[in-house]
């Protein structure tokens, strides 16, 4: 097996030295009638050429989201990534490192790190953020206990306009620890009274923006009135992109931001590895669940950084910690990270930029095709179409046409009678093609 | 003259009149390491003997400090927010944790005394 | 005529001290600022055409100031994450000994296959019949983890180890809450020498936690078990092989007990390793083990993550695994992404994460069995076995066993009993191996034994590499009894920093770069 260096006469050797006559005599402790004689009931090993041919046979038979015209968002978004980023996360050194426990040989892990969070912190206007979550739906769902830990309350209420993916991870969450979670229905136009939802019992209001279905909502009176109660205000994005555009959640008044990176600098993966963002107001550090790393000095004063405030963790206090999140997602915030630093300001206004331009034109593209409602008044890179035709279907029959349509409705939240509404995303990798192509392709099906 | 009792956990109660003081002492400092936060009850809290009373963390650990004897919480230590190492540098007196009224004077009866608690760390 | 040009090839007479360089660097160590400090605001290494005119849909929640990030151009970039990739040790640079960690070779073409674009180019939501090889690649990874593990049914969304544990866990509330149990059910009971993301997932949602006792020879005693275990008792938490490197002797009868007391056993898989394709967890009597593909099945580390933990479940469990599954229909398979879509007999308890789970880890821990197969997955199991112990064998006679009663599996965990007297503390020791080229051993933990070294070299280490490890080793125990105790005390002295002032950074927490304030204010 060419993974393994050892040799047979070196396991006779080594056994020798141990002193035990076979490498059963090592597992003598497992139950004699449980050590299994004989290999599991799986195919033997393989060389690389075969297994390559096995797994691009299976890849072959998806249809990728270069291939065609590509309108799939809701949580997950086709943007560009610079080859740089794919080819530094690959260096051996961060990917076949480990969590930094030994800060003198990890200082590329911790200063990357460091710089994710003064990214994240800007990004979203917050004060401090950590060294990331697994992705946006458990950070949402992590961002509600310390909400109920800050607050010593146990109500979340939920907007109609979060992505029924995160609430459904909040409610099992909130179930399952005996916590309450009040969610409001589904809220295609961002018309809900989320204000009337909020009282003295409540904890924390989880507002997304842009919401699932592409619009953009102001937070200032939802603080304002969840202040005036006592709670705290979680602001949730799926598309961290528009941070490029909009106001940030920071400067709207929210405690938590937490979010989706993965739009910069990671592939869809079909729904992961991604990467979590999570940023607070520095009074609640405390609270924060996750890794944190942070500046200090060396025995010779030279500035380096290291993991921190891990009393927090569930390696040190164990039953009382403030999470049992114990690995984060490393290398995609690396990718992140790298992503994000090619950009910088000016490139991520202008990649924001082009995004939103790009769905305006589609939306312009679209005023003319009949049995279809645009249902927006505003939007980033993506909104929510109502046909005169089930969704789904729809985007079936577009995709024979070589066309992959966007999300519908139906998907997310089934039986809610919305089957007649499609989510659509558009990027800075969508051409006036593609564009051109989505709307003769809708035409035809409606 | 103020009257000082020890309890097991290492923390100590210093009477004065119908308040105690109440800290880490000395040696429980020394096992800790340096202190980097310490985490203080609200003012007013009631505490129960052997409750939980305030937090106190080192870089690698996070410990209770445990009331001595039940009362209320009638001052708090605020410097230490600013200063956690206050508590390494004199944890008998600028370093203490919370000022308790006592609830009954005669809980004091089981807990050691100063030669009694140099006795036990000795054991330790 | 001899030709006396060109350059000398013979090392200079020079000074023999080294002295401080104009630039700080050294050599190949090269300090590298923060990208903050480097970057400039109008810099970016993306080439994007600003759009032409259009109206735009922003509303009044246009961005109006800068976000205040510098941007750095490619070759910039490169440089910049090149030069900190150089201060990291990864397993390719060395014997990465990390205890309970599985620091195992991650073979490239495990990255090669993740990034074929019908695995890393689909999208979670486009339509399912447009991804049936994703589904297909799914089921194959579900279907080896079920074979190995001899037990029936996988949740394969779990994040990360410590999110297999909650997803396990939380499928054992809703058995018991099925059963008309949940307000009774409350206790879990977790050994002192469990992974601390033990009690933290338990009491996460809402369980209580009692320690079980670790007897003096590492191990958990069924009548330890048993005299905890009552009506109230939902599950215990075991780690098997446990964190002293031991495969738990009587965990069958753990089991056992646990069933016949109505409660469920949750294995922690973190040290699956040691056993894959010698023991199956579905005969020990497991009812729910996460495995973490990062450690057992190579998908890489990469500095602490992403991670991923499927779970696998007994019958007992697996009516309630967690949206989304599939789920075959005459042969078909269909993926189940709401509780309101489940089957017939199955009553998922929800959801945990958005969309399916670490597709990126599935296709590298698939990549993986598919190249060892039954037999090297088999064979890798007995060399990480092999290893530790052999690595134990050779250190013995120097450094202290606190468990020698029972053969090591996967790792072999020694003691600072040996270190009584010196000076030298298991920390030090740890520092003074980053010198001689080693990443240290997992150290202080587990928290039972006293200043634990816990040493895990998997199967990727040659004998040869092995035999240097030792060798060195034991160099060092032996100076830990001399008299200069600085090769220790003031390690690492060759590493890209030294020692790194944790009490400052926990004092006064800087978790981000801020921009220095101009002179004129700062002095006023």
């Amino acid at each position: 097996m060419r993974y393994l260096p050892l040799t047979d006469t070196d396991r006779e050797d080594m056994l020798a030295r141990i002193g035990v006559a076979d490498i059963d005599a090592l597992f003598s402790d497992v139950p004699a009638d449980k050590l299994l004689k004989t290999p599991v009931d799986l195919p033997r090993g393989r060389g690389e050429a075969e297994v390559e041919r096995i797994l691009a046979k299976m890849a072959g038979r998806n249809r990728s989201a270069s291939s065609m015209p590509f309108f799939v968002g809701a949580g997950a978004y086709k943007h560009h990534v610079p080859a740089t980023v794919d080819h530094l996360i690959q260096r051996s050194e961060f990917l076949t490192s480990y969590t930094p426990y030994q800060p003198e040989i990890a200082q590329g892990t911790l200063q990357y790190l460091f710089e994710f969070q003064t990214q994240v912190a800007a990004l979203t206007g917050m004060e401090v953020a950590n060294a990331s979550m697994y992705d946006g739906s458990t950070g949402t769902g992590e961002a509600v206990l310390m909400a109920h830990r800050v607050t010593r309350r146990r109500k979340a209420v939920l907007s109609g306009g979060l992505h029924p993916h995160y609430a459904a991870v909040v409610q099992t969450l909130s179930e399952m620890a005996s916590d309450e979670v009040v969610t409001l229905p589904a809220d295609i136009r961002a018309s809900e009274d989320i204000l009337a939802a909020i009282d003295d019992e409540t904890s924390c209001v989880v507002v997304q923006s842009p919401d699932v279905f592409g619009n953009l909502r102001d937070l200032r009176p939802i603080a304002e009135k969840a202040h005036a109660h006592g709670a705290l205000l979680i602001a949730v994005f799926t598309e961290v992109m528009s941070l490029g555009a909009v106001t940030s959640p920071g400067e709207m008044g929210a405690d938590i931001v937490v979010g989706e990176g993965q739009s910069i600098g990671n592939a869809l993966n079909f729904g992961g590895p991604y990467v979590g963002l999570f940023a607070a107001k520095a009074k609640y550090v405390r609270q924060m669940p996750g890794r944190l790393c942070g500046e200090t000095v060396d025995a010779d004063g030279r500035r380096g950084f290291v993991l921190t405030l891990s009393t927090r963790e569930q390696h040190i206090r164990r039953d009382k910690a403030t999470s049992n999140i114990c690995t984060n997602s490393g290398l995609c915030c690396l990718a992140f990270t790298i992503h994000m630093t090619l950009l910088g300001q000016a490139g991520l206004a202008l990649v924001a930029e082009t995004n939103h331009a790009n769905a305006v034109k589609l939306a312009e593209g679209l005023a003319g095709v009949k049995g279809v409602e645009l249902l927006n008044e505003t939007f980033f890179n993506e909104f929510t179409l109502k046909l005169s035709r089930p969704a789904a279907a729809v985007v079936e029959a577009m995709a024979e046409k070589g066309v992959l349509a966007g999300v519908p409705v139906s998907r997310l939240l089934p039986g809610q009678g919305l089957d007649d509404l499609l989510i659509v995303a558009n990027t800075e990798v969508n051409t006036d093609e593609d564009r051109a192509a989505f709307v003769a392709a809708l035409a035809e099906v409606l | 003259m103020a009257e000082t009792r020890y309890t097991k956990d290492h923390e100590y109660i210093r009477i004065e009149g119908d308040t105690g003081i109440v800290g880490i002492t000395d040696y429980a400092q020394g096992q800790l390491g340096d202190v980097v936060f310490v985490e203080l009850p609200s003012i007013g809290k009631s505490v129960t003997k052997g409750g939980e009373a305030a937090v106190v963390e080192s870089v690698k650990a996070a410990s209770e400090v445990y009331a001595p004897v039940s009362g209320e919480v009638v001052e708090v230590n605020s410097e230490l927010e600013g200063a956690p190492g206050t508590v390494n540098e004199d944890p008998a007196g600028k370093g203490w944790f919370v000022k308790l009224k006592l609830k009954d004077p005669a809980e004091l009866e089981g807990l050691m005394s100063e030669g009694e608690y140099q006795n036990y760390v000795k054991t330790l | 005529m001899l030709n006396r040009q060109g350059r000398p090839t013979q090392a200079g007479e020079g000074a023999q001290e080294a002295h401080a360089t104009f630039t700080g660097n050294r050599a190949l160590q090269q300090i590298e600022p923060l990208i903050f400090e480097i970057g400039r605001y109008e810099t970016t290494g993306v080439d994007i055409d600003k759009p032409g005119p259009f109206k735009s849909r922003l509303g009044k929640l246009a961005r109006k100031d800068g976000i205040g990030l510098p941007g750095l151009s490619e070759p910039e970039a490169m440089r910049h994450y090149v030069r900190l990739s150089q201060k990291n040790y990864g397993i390719d640079t060395g014997l990465f000994p990390l205890g309970s960690c599985t620091m195992k070779h991650n073979a490239r073409l495990n990255e090669k296959m993740a990034r074929l674009p019908g695995f890393s180019d689909v999208h979670p939501l486009q339509p399912v019949s447009t991804v049936p090889g994703a589904l297909e690649l799914m089921q194959e990874l579900a279907r080896y983890l079920m074979v190995l593990t001899g037990m029936p049914a996988v949740s394969l969304s779990p994040k990360a180890g410590a999110h297999g544990e909650l997803c396990g866990m939380m499928a054992i509330k809703a058995a018991i809450a099925a059963k008309g149990e949940g307000e009774t059910r409350r206790t879990v009971l977790v050994p002192e020498s469990a992974h601390g993301t033990n009690p933290a997932t338990a009491a996460l949602i809402g369980f209580v936690v009692k320690p079980v006792p670790a007897r003096e020879d590492g191990t958990v005693a069924v009548e330890d078990v048993k005299a905890l275990l009552g009506p109230d008792v939902a599950a215990i938490m075991l780690t098997n092989p446990n964190t002293c490197g031991i495969f738990e002797p009587q965990i069958v009868e753990i089991a056992a007990a646990m069933h016949e007391a109505g409660a469920y056993f949750y294995c922690d898989g973190a040290n699956y390793n040691a056993i894959v394709g010698k023991a199956k967890p579905g005969d020990l009597g497991v009812d729910a083990m996460h495995i973490n593909l990062h450690k057992t099945f190579s998908t890489p580390h990469g500095g602490g993550g992403p991670g991923s933990g499927p779970v696998v479940l007994s019958e007992r469990l697996a009516p309630f695994a967690p949206v989304p599954f599939i789920h075959l229909e005459d042969g078909a398979p269909r993926l189940v992404e709401n509780v309101a879509d489940a089957p017939e007999g199955n009553a998922p308890f929800g959801r945990i994460t958005a969309f399916h789970g670490q597709m990126g880890m599935y296709v590298r821990a698939l990549t993986y069995m598919l190249s060892h197969g039954a037999d090297g997955m088999k064979q890798a199991s007995e060399d990480a076995v092999l290893n530790a112990n052999y690595i134990r064998a050779g250190l013995q006679d120097l450094m202290s066993l606190p468990f020698p009663d029972h053969p090591s599996m996967h790792e072999a965990l020694f003691d600072d009993e040996w270190l009584k007297g010196t000076g030298v503390t298991t920390l030090d020791f740890a520092k003074a191996m980053i010198d001689e080229g080693y990443h240290p051993m997992t150290v202080y933990f587990p928290l039972v034994v006293h200043g634990a070294m816990l040493v895990e070299p998997t199967e990727s280490e040659s004998k040869a590499s092995l035999d240097l490890f030792i060798a060195t080793l034991r160099d060092l125990a032996m100076a830990t009894k001399g008299n200069d105790k600085s090769r220790f005390t003031g390690a690492p002295h060759h590493a890209p920093l030294r020692r790194l002032d944790e009490t400052r950074a926990a004092r006064q927490p800087v978790l981000k770069w801020v921009k220095p304030e101009p002179i004129a204010e700062a002095a006023e």
